[in-house]
């Protein structure tokens, strides 16, 4: 079996606090992986160790076939990452946008041309390519900032709630680009507080007090705990938490 | 009623160019607890901002308690709470410091608002000396909120307080919001999570500036007009592509372990699963099914 992300006793420690406590994980290569936990259960932190930007306290881990203590660079190379919060510039068009992130990743010119065609004829934005990004609906902007995220191939994708306050009809599009992403072989790691996303998972870990404490496919959660969707999974799991977040 | 907007309107831009809002019409019993249910950029903030004396319509006229929301904004600012989407609390004062300043602006104390936010106090109490920048998203919620209570208010007005929240804290927030209730507080909130809309006496859909519907959660969807499948197979992701070649399909969403799927007149359960079958589909289930809110929306948006 191939791993795009594995982790043993991944650990981050702040002070006295241990933000994440040895964490052990593995991706397999080319599956949707949802990444749960509260709030404070220390997912920000365990995805911000696996994507090279802070270095852990102790455990190691290999992320896209690099190790992440003696190559964290090489990581930011191969990954894409997108949040809700950050992705697109507002104040640059829809092809400034594409431009800009194309070469940060070190695309070529005729690279970058070509993959902004394929990008703007796939969502449809040809005619919108001079638009402002802060005047895009949302729920475009989010399928674009997807796009960009993995326009130099990456072999994993992590989306950092993508799909928080879009609307029913594009937040299950932006799912439909997800599938479409992983069927073409690329790793996604997603974080979502809509339980329904977490069964569209090939398999789901939920974060309680900076360990997991359960990790498989929806249905086999869902046998395991007895309830019949992933709400109630996550509820029963949330609730031993004994961290106070403050 | 507690608030009545007729006709609301709001655009922005120079041009008047972005318009937030489109002849809006509310109507809010006391003691309700009302529903703004959309996706962001659907005006809810706008609506709100409107009716906490903070935004001017240029369109149509609001009122808050019988006060309107453009003359008689000072007496509504005394009678409203609102908290808004974006935290707002001074982050470098401590939970106390914020507290403290708050029941000062409003000329009364804590202690004087104790009953009503006794429960959410003692839960922050730990961290009293902590600076509200410092505290977690669920913590700085709970702060916001009890600032907003502590003048006494008649009405609440939240805007998206379970937004970026986990299943967890959204749930004790909305039993927080029914104990005001019963407390017999008046409160409009905003949400863009739809399965938040069964906790709410009446809703209002909001997409793109209008109002798509106003109706009790039963109502709305009693009124659903399609019979609703729920469709399974071995491999969902290929039958949601299938399902969306069917011309005898209208619409084919997925839902959590399911596809929700509605079709046209002729079409039964039976020709679904027919359907599937002869595409290679194995492990097909197709149910009748009660739709939900969030059904009820996605049919309103097409």
């Amino acid at each position: 079996m191939e791993y795009s992300i594995k982790t043993e006793n991944l650990t981050k420690q702040f002070g006295s606090f241990k933000a994440v406590d040895n964490l052990n994980i593995e991706v397999k290569s080319g599956e949707i992986f949802g990444f749960l936990g509260a709030n404070g259960a220390g997912k920000t932190t365990a995805m911000k160790m696996l994507c090279g930007l802070i270095t852990p306290s102790d455990g190691q881990a290999t992320v896209a076939g690099f190790d992440l203590l003696k190559n964290p660079d090489s990581i930011k190379r191969h990954i894409g990452y997108m949040s809700q919060k950050f992705s697109l510039y507002d104040d640059l068009t829809v092809t400034e946008n594409i431009t800009f992130f194309a070469g940060i990743y070190g695309l070529n010119r005729k690279e970058i041309r070509m993959k902004e065609d394929q990008l703007l004829t796939r969502l449809q934005m040809v005619e919108s390519k001079t638009t402002l990004v802060r005047s895009l609906p949302l729920g475009w902007k989010q399928k674009l900032a997807f796009s960009i995220a993995i326009i130099h191939s990456p072999a994993i994708v992590f989306l950092d709630e993508p799909t928080g306050g879009v609307d029913p009809i594009t937040r299950r599009q932006f799912w439909q680009m997800i599938y479409e992403t992983a069927a073409a072989g690329m790793t996604v790691f997603v974080t979502t507080h809509y339980m329904d996303e977490a069964e569209y998972c090939d398999r789901v870990s939920i974060m309680v007090d900076g360990g997991i404490s359960a990790l498989g496919t929806p249905s086999e959660l869902k046998d395991r705990y007895g309830v019949s969707d992933m709400q109630n999974v996550f509820y029963q799991l949330a609730r031993t938490a004994k961290r106070i977040s403050a | 009623m507690t608030i009545v907007a007729e006709n609301l309107g709001k655009t922005f831009g120079k041009k008047q160019e972005t318009v937030a809002l489109e002849s809006i019409n509310l109507t809010v019993p006391k003691g309700s607890l009302f529903g703004l249910i959309g996706p962001d950029g659907a005006g809810k903030t706008t609506l709100i901002r409107i009716l906490v004396t903070l935004l001017v319509p240029d369109q149509g006229r609001a009122r808050v308690h019988g006060k309107d929301v453009v003359k008689d904004y000072r007496s509504i600012r005394r009678l409203a709470g609102y908290m808004p989407g974006r935290f707002a609390l001074y982050q470098d004062l401590s939970v106390k410091e914020n507290l403290n300043l708050f029941t000062t602006i409003f000329g009364t104390t804590l202690e004087a608002s104790y009953h009503l936010i006794k429960d959410i106090y003692s839960q922050l109490e730990p961290f009293a000396n902590r600076k509200a920048g410092d505290l977690s998203g669920g913590m700085k919620q709970k702060l916001a909120l009890c600032c907003t209570l502590s003048h006494q208010p008649e009405v609440l007005f939240l805007d998206e307080p379970t937004t970026g929240v986990d299943a967890v804290s959204r749930r004790e927030f909305w039993e927080m919001l029914h104990k005001l209730k019963k407390a017999g507080m008046t409160i409009l909130v905003s949400t863009p999570y739809m399965d938040e809309a069964s906790q709410c006496d009446q809703i209002a859909l909001m997409n793109e500036g209008k109002i798509l519907s106003v109706s009790t959660p039963s109502v709305l969807i009693e009124k659903y007009p399609h019979r609703l499948w729920s469709v399974k197979a071995q491999n969902m992701y290929m039958a949601l592509l299938d399902l969306q070649k069917n011309p005898g399909i209208l619409s084919c969403y997925t839902f959590g372990s399911n596809h929700h799927v509605t079709c046209r007149e002729q079409y039964s359960g039976d020709r679904l699963s027919q359907y599937l079958t002869e595409r290679g589909h194995s492990q097909i289930e197709v149910d009748q099914i009660t739709p939900s809110i969030e059904d009820c929306f996605m049919d309103l948006l097409n």
